[in-house]
């Protein structure tokens, strides 16, 4: 049987979805497998945002730890999804936990590699912020849902 | 029209202020409802409330509200005891098209009560599994203590022929499930776009944003139903209490295709 590529593996994944294919191929350099046990934590709040993780196969919590309480989840990703974003952004650091509810097998990209990549080839760089922000967008506005408090009681 | 009477035989509380009645009646009428109808039910000398029906329509012998406790009259209709008496007039509305959905794959969206509303048309589904392609029912809560008829959940989650999936929107480490939004649900939901019937009931606002994913994921405008809710007074189309722009809710709704409410859902204080 044949092994499928990193390159392979990233192109087929959701969040890279028609992406040129070229593209992959050269993410790939930054890429590598990587593998969570149920309870592992991928990073932990405060901790350097060296890596963005494609999830292939099970799910995984975000939470925030708050004194005096137990962690809060405030969101749940899986299969197809992402973790991550704050590699983007200086200072670079985790601005919550991220724990594998499964076993989560997905891709770590290297976040330096990644951004060095995105200032050499500028297409490459717009082509990931495509990506990105329509997901920030999204998870920004399922914050506000969040927020709104729908189903509380009606004042 | 004059309500009829119906006995409460059990009364069972599903969350901090909500609870389901059992109601036996007489008049044959009242039980023959279909899914995603409403009755009129009456708490004496109180006042009356648009509720809808919560229970299984093939279950002939009672009528059953689920009934959250938001103010003096729906207040007085969750307290009623064993034994106790309201009105009932109904059943009124439009329902669920569980009949023309037959063939399709069905996602039903939930958010906090609003799966109440749609329990009458997974019933049907389920007692007429064969008809329908894959089904998937999707439900959002609050929090995890915020979640609706959980045991029943989780009775459906044994059918190897059902999706079932639950998300809340915050909860802490304990809880095993899905966290975020219930639109999150829909790009994983099993179900073929371009053959999909989608029941949606919740707070508008979550019925809006939920109806926009299904219309991300191909699902076309006039396949997806909201159960719209307003304050109803007659609950025969006279009075115009419930009007929703061209529409009266009890009369056109509760039960209306996305393709007649998408322009009016945008409008402030309609």
């Amino acid at each position: 049987m044949q092994q499928q590529g990193l390159g392979d593996i990233i192109a087929a994944h959701r969040f890279f979805k028609d992406l040129d294919p070229s593209f992959p191929e050269l993410v790939s350099g930054c890429a590598k497998n990587v593998r969570f046990g149920v309870g592992d934590y991928l990073f932990h709040e405060g901790d350097g945002a060296a890596a963005f993780y494609l999830i292939r196969h099970g799910r995984v919590s975000l939470e925030i730890k708050a004194p005096g309480r137990q962690s809060m989840q405030f969101m749940t990703v899986g299969e197809g999804d992402i973790v991550g974003i704050s590699w983007l952004v200086p200072p670079y650091c985790w601005s919550y936990d991220a724990k594998a509810l499964e076993l989560v097998r997905a891709i770590a990209l290297d976040a330096t590699c990644l951004r060095d990549k995105c200032e050499t080839d500028n297409h490459l760089g717009y082509e990931l912020m495509k990506r990105f922000v329509p997901e920030l967008a999204l998870r920004l506005h399922c914050t506000r849902l969040q927020l709104l408090d729908l189903y509380g009681k009606p004042t | 029209m004059v309500p009829s009477l119906a006995r409460v035989t059990t009364r069972h509380q599903e969350l901090g202020d909500t609870w389901t009645l059992e109601l036996e009646a007489d008049d044959p009428d009242l039980l023959a409802f279909k899914p995603g109808q409403f009755n009129m039910l009456y708490a004496p000398g109180v006042g009356e409330a648009a509720i809808s029906v919560s229970g299984d329509p093939s279950d002939a012998g009672r009528l059953i509200h689920t009934i959250r406790d938001v103010g003096k009259t729906s207040h007085a209709l969750a307290s009623l005891e064993p034994g106790m008496t309201a009105g009932v007039r109904g059943p009124f509305g439009t329902a669920w098209p569980v009949e023309a959905a037959e063939g399709t794959d069905v996602v039903v969206v939930s958010g906090g009560l609003g799966l109440a509303p749609l329990r009458p048309a997974i019933y049907h589904i389920l007692a007429h599994r064969e008809r329908y392609g894959r089904v998937a029912i999707l439900a959002g809560a609050r929090g995890v203590k915020g979640i609706l008829f959980p045991n029943q959940l989780a009775a459906w989650r044994r059918h190897l022929d059902l999706q079932i999936e639950i998300s809340v929107d915050h909860a802490d480490t304990s809880w095993r499930g899905h966290v975020g939004v219930v639109t999150n649900l829909i790009p994983s939901a099993d179900f073929d776009p371009a053959d999909t019937t989608a029941l949606v009931c919740g707070p508008e606002i979550m019925m809006r944003f939920t109806a926009n994913a299904l219309l991300d994921s191909g699902v076309a405008e006039n396949t997806i139903h909201l159960s719209m809710e307003r304050h109803m007074k007659c609950g025969l189309g006279h009075c115009g209490r419930c009007q929703y722009g061209p529409y009266l809710i009890c009369r056109d709704g509760p039960v209306m295709s996305y393709d007649r409410l998408s322009r009016l859902l945008t409008v402030k204080d309609l």
